[in-house]
């Protein structure tokens, strides 16, 4: 006689016959196709609209292959050359029939491009292509040198070896005020021309100054937000949400009028007597500017997070922690802050991450101390036009956010990222 | 929350040290955007409260800087203390434009990822999630570089569709996270029902899910649209000279000579900005009824 666990009837079928294994597959292809479906023309759109203009900043930033293309016969030529004699006919023979056969365009850029290495450069390259048609034949040597004495000087040659590979790391060390010899070798630049490194520093300073600050004024708000009946704490809650929604250049004009000389608040503190009339206080275009406008442009990113983790924090452990003969104090230390630190670190890093890309508050009212790397940034890409520095500074500043935001996924998970 | 009856001198002392400390800082969060707004009625071009303001006289008070705002001056007024220029009118219509454009794309589009990624089965879900967010994480100065480099290839620098394009990117974050965690409390239940009843994909998308997840799309398309409307780095690296929007011409105005004009502006920002939370607060509530959750 035999039994069920024989199953003589083979695998189960669905109604049309096909086996439910093969069947259940086909619905789940179909359905994870469908998925997929969906979710490639957002991420194609993304694809190509931002993830390849950031990899464009990536290549720019380690391009150098102007020279190359401008300059094929001179870093030749540069090449033979033993780096510390003076340069021979061969060598100025060469630069002459690249000068001769390259665009006027590429030949500016080119010196600007030569004058990050050693000022002086650009101006040389202007003088020379001006001065090219004026040369009818070899020898080349005293005639370049009749253009400009500065073309005898072995340092400007020197430079040269900074410039020959296509592909660079000199933006970077540029980006923290260090740069390449004629040899490859790093060096520092000249100390009037030491600013990055002061300005990174600045930038992580007032990152965490801005961290500390929301967080110290964020917690307790975001305690009595969580604590209050409901009607009233909604009602507070607006308070938190308004400057939330309101465009940020709204808000730095409304510190600028709070803060300038004869801002509110100086105005103020003069009538109430608490300063005289010639000792106000400077706020703003400075420092303390930047500081204060960003701290309360950034509290709101703060106190949401810390405020959402608190809320699902019964009251009862509390009163619990200190039925059984703790003290207010030490039940706060020992049970309410241990569960508000996921938080508290999301709204750290948030804050974080988005203080050290500012531009437009520290460029607004932060005048000269209060500029930070997000302006230089800006500055190389509006009016100085050294896009390679731009991009490697951009690069360097992405890299360090995009360390902060896998940590921030690793410990909060980015999905879980609540809006409003 | 109040103190127990039996609490000590020092509590109480602590308890309204804090209360205090809690309103300040709510102040500090408001105050600033509520002198705004007596002050675009001023009568004189300072950005400060005059004597005449001061003693609530009619005479220190104004509209001369909303007429401005709206290029409607009169000359003889304002050619005292402000040039007429229509730059603000056409930046606003400007602004609106592009933000409604870049709006509906964001919305489609962000709208389409969510529904993708909240099924189950995607591969790699969430690599594409983290990547579809970081829009919000990069620096918008990176954003702009980095788009300057690339739209300068395809010639979408000073364009019209470039600007739309990349404001499209930065909202595009936003209705992916509103519409995801709308579609956390859905219940896929009914899709399968709405299937078994005969009804399209189509059909059933619009009729069935579109409803139900209307207060998380409407309020990512908010997000989108106060991004856009409010974006100004963008518009300065990839905009063209004469590509005037509201936030650009404040940032122009911010920059050279400060006017009250350019408070008008902010008090009426400072309104949409009240406006668009009122309505995402009813969103949220609807959102919640819908899903069953009672408001907590």
């Amino acid at each position: 006689m035999p039994t069920a666990s024989a199953n003589p009837v083979g695998p189960l079928l669905t109604a049309d016959g096909t086996p439910l294994k093969t069947s259940l597959e086909r619905s789940l292809k179909l359905s994870r196709l469908r998925a997929v479906g969906l979710v490639f023309p957002p991420l194609l759109f993304l694809i190509f609209l931002f993830v390849i203009p950031i990899g464009s900043l990536l290549t720019r930033s380690i391009d150098d292959s102007l020279s190359n293309t401008v300059l094929p016969r001179t870093l030749a030529a540069f090449e033979r050359w033993d780096k510390t004699s003076e340069p021979d006919e061969a060598m100025f023979k060469a630069l002459y029939l690249d000068m001769k056969a390259a665009d006027r365009l590429d030949l500016s850029k080119l010196g600007t491009r030569m004058n990050y290495e050693k000022s002086g450069w650009r101006s040389l390259i202007k003088i020379t292509t001006r001065g090219l048609k004026r040369i009818d034949g070899p020898p080349y040597k005293p005639a370049m040198l009749q253009l400009n004495q500065r073309w005898g000087n072995v340092e400007f040659w020197q430079s040269l070896g900074a410039m020959k590979d296509p592909v660079t790391f000199g933006y970077y060390l540029n980006a923290v005020d260090l740069k390449y010899d004629g040899n490859k070798n790093v060096t520092r630049v000249d100390k009037h021309r030491r600013i990055y490194q002061l300005l990174w520093w600045r930038t992580l300073l007032v990152s965490t100054i801005v961290t500390i600050g929301c967080l110290l004024l964020a917690y307790p708000v975001a305690h009595l937000l969580a604590t209050l009946p409901l009607r009233i704490s909604n009602l507070l809650m607006i308070c938190v949400l308004m400057p939330f929604w309101t465009s940020l250049l709204v808000r730095i004009v409304a510190w600028m009028v709070m803060l300038q000389q004869n801002g509110v608040i100086n105005d103020s503190l003069v009538s109430l007597g608490v300063l005289r009339d010639d000792n106000r206080l400077a706020m703003m275009y400075n420092f303390t500017g930047t500081v204060i406008v960003m701290i309360q442009i950034l509290l709101p990113f703060m106190i949401l997070p810390i405020y959402s983790v608190m809320k699902t924090i019964p009251p009862s452990y509390m009163k619990a922690a200190q039925n059984l003969g703790a003290t207010p104090a030490l039940a706060f230390l020992k049970v309410y802050l241990p569960q508000t630190i996921p938080g508290v670190g999301a709204g750290c890093i948030l804050v974080f991450i988005v203080a050290i890309g500012y531009y437009i508050t520290p460029e607004l009212v932060g005048g000269k101390d209060g500029r930070l790397i997000g302006n230089l940034i800006a500055h190389h890409m509006q009016h100085s036009l050294n896009w390679g520095l731009a991009a490697a500074m951009g690069t360097t500043l992405l890299a360090a956010i995009l360390l902060l935001y896998w940590v921030y996924d690793k410990l909060i998970g980015v999905d879980n990222m609540k809006m409003g | 929350m109040g103190l127990p009856v039996y609490a000590t001198p020092g509590q109480r002392i602590w308890h309204y040290s804090y209360l205090t400390f809690c309103a300040l800082v709510l102040f500090f969060l408001v105050s600033p955007l509520l002198v705004v707004i007596p002050l675009s009625f001023n009568a004189s071009p300072f950005l400060h409260f005059t004597q005449d303001m001061l003693a609530l006289d009619p005479k220190g008070y104004s509209t001369l800087w909303y007429k401005s705002l709206f290029g409607m001056c009169d000359a003889e007024e304002a050619s005292l203390w402000t040039s007429c220029t229509d730059k603000w009118k056409v930046g606003t219509l400007n602004s609106f434009i592009i933000a409604i454009a870049a709006t509906g794309l964001a919305t489609t589009l962000g709208t389409l990822a969510a529904l993708g990624l909240s099924r189950e089965h995607v591969p790699f879900r969430r690599t594409i999630m983290a990547l579809m967010i970081s829009p919000l994480i990069v620096p918008f100065v990176i954003t702009a570089s980095g788009m300057f480099f690339f739209f300068a290839k395809v010639n979408l620098v000073a364009t019209m569709p470039g600007i739309v394009l990349a404001h499209t990117i930065l909202g595009l974050p936003f209705v992916v996270i509103t519409v995801t965690s709308t579609l956390v409390g859905f219940d896929h239940n009914l899709m399968k029902a709405a299937a078994n009843l005969g009804g399209t994909p189509f059909y059933n998308f619009f009729k069935i899910q579109m409803p139900l997840i209307a207060p998380g799309v409407i309020s990512g398309a908010l997000f989108a649209f106060i991004t856009s409307f409010d974006e100004v780095v963008i518009i300065l690296f990839i905009g063209g000279p004469d590509q005037y929007t509201l936030p650009r011409q404040m940032w122009s105005g911010l920059r050279e000579e400060i006017s009250p004009t350019i408070l008008a502006a902010a008090t009426i920002l400072v309104l949409l900005s009240i406006v668009v939370l009122t309505t995402l607060e009813l969103l949220r509530r609807r959102s919640e009824r819908l899903r069953g959750i009672s408001p907590a």
